[in-house]
């Protein structure tokens, strides 16, 4: 099995247990996207972080670029601004760097 | 004997086949979605007179999971796992109703 | 595509069996469908939207909280059977307050409950396209 940090993760590098999540977790998974994590990047992780702790699952793109939207400002909420952070998909790579599992729905 | 049901009485007839076997000194254990007939006010209740006697206990974790913990019926005593394993020690021959 | 009419009969009490927790996630899988869904409880299925579910004691994951978020996706009709309710000495004031935000009405929030009669029930399973049991 392989691990990020000692913390094992899944074939597509999904942290199997969401308690192992660190901060140093995340920066190393996008470390390895070829990513440096900005304060718009936390942003968005620690939204998604609060959401799943509230809901118990990750939100679907359409409902988390509206609610960005309307947390962080209309020129946030739009699967534009949020592919500029994400490269690889808002929910698939976002959730990932959350600690998350991969979203309900997401191929 | 100890008699565990675990299913809801709405939804099988386990707890009525497991009433219709037991002698006076067996007790039920209530697990899983088996607490939702220790519920008050349920039409389908069918444990007055062994709770008054002492003889019904129900898994304090899958009660308080399903939401129902100020919804028991009077005389219901509640048991964690460990009361579970007391349980199973103190009465002999345990018997699941599936 | 065409929109459809969507119901998901929920007859199953949470936790003990997995039935509820995998429609929850089919429902969740079809909202990102844009479809007209609709959920109905009855049986055991009404346990499933009471209120103060806690399930530290058991190690298995909370769902119920999920119902909370239906609303962002376009889930707000949860039709409920009042004989249901009424054979397990429960009320609507036992369930969960889900609410949706109207957008048409400047947001208000609105309840995603309605309990309603068997006969009600059985008028709008026959208006679906598409009714799926769990």
């Amino acid at each position: 099995m392989a691990d990020i940090l000692g913390a094992e993760v899944d074939e597509e590098g999904f942290l199997v247990d969401l308690k192992d999540w660190t901060k140093e977790i995340a920066v190393e998974m996008a470390k390895g996207d070829d990513i440096d994590l900005s304060e718009e990047h936390w942003d968005v992780i620690n939204f998604l972080r609060d959401y799943f702790e509230e809901y118990q699952i990750a939100p679907a793109v359409r409902v988390l670029t509206k609610a960005i939207g309307k947390q962080f400002g209309k020129e946030k909420g739009n699967s534009k601004y949020l592919y500029s952070l994400f490269p690889y998909g808002p929910g698939k790579q976002g959730c990932r760097f959350a600690g998350l599992p991969k979203p309900t729905g997401c191929i | 004997m100890l008699h565990t049901v675990n299913k809801s009485s709405f939804e099988r007839n386990s707890l009525q086949s497991c009433l219709n076997t037991i002698d006076d000194s067996s007790v039920i254990l209530l697990i899983e979605d088996g607490v939702i007939s220790a519920a008050k006010n349920s039409k389908s209740f069918m444990l007055a007179e062994l709770a008054t006697q002492g003889r019904v206990y129900a898994l304090q974790g899958d009660v308080e999971a399903r939401g129902i913990s100020s919804k028991l019926a009077d005389n219901i005593k509640l048991v964690d796992y460990a009361g579970f394993v007391d349980l199973v020690i103190e009465n002999g021959t345990a018997v699941s109703w599936v | 595509m065409a929109i459809k009419k969507f119901m998901y009969l929920n007859r199953r009490a949470p936790y003990g069996t997995v039935y509820a927790l995998e429609s929850l996630e089919v429902v969740l899988i079809a909202a990102a469908f844009d479809q007209d869904v609709s959920l109905a409880f009855m049986d055991d299925g009404v346990y499933q939207l009471v209120e103060g579910q806690k399930t530290d004691g058991i190690g298995m994951k909370n769902f119920s909280k999920t119902f909370h978020a239906l609303g962002d996706y376009d889930i707000n009709q949860f039709f409920v059977s009042a004989e249901s309710l009424e054979e397990r000495g429960l009320s609507v004031d036992d369930l969960m307050p889900l609410v949706w935000e109207d957008e048409d009405d400047d947001w208000a929030e609105k309840p995603s409950i309605k309990v309603v009669p068997n006969a009600e029930l059985t008028k709008i399973m026959s208006e679906q396209d598409v009714c799926l049991s769990f």
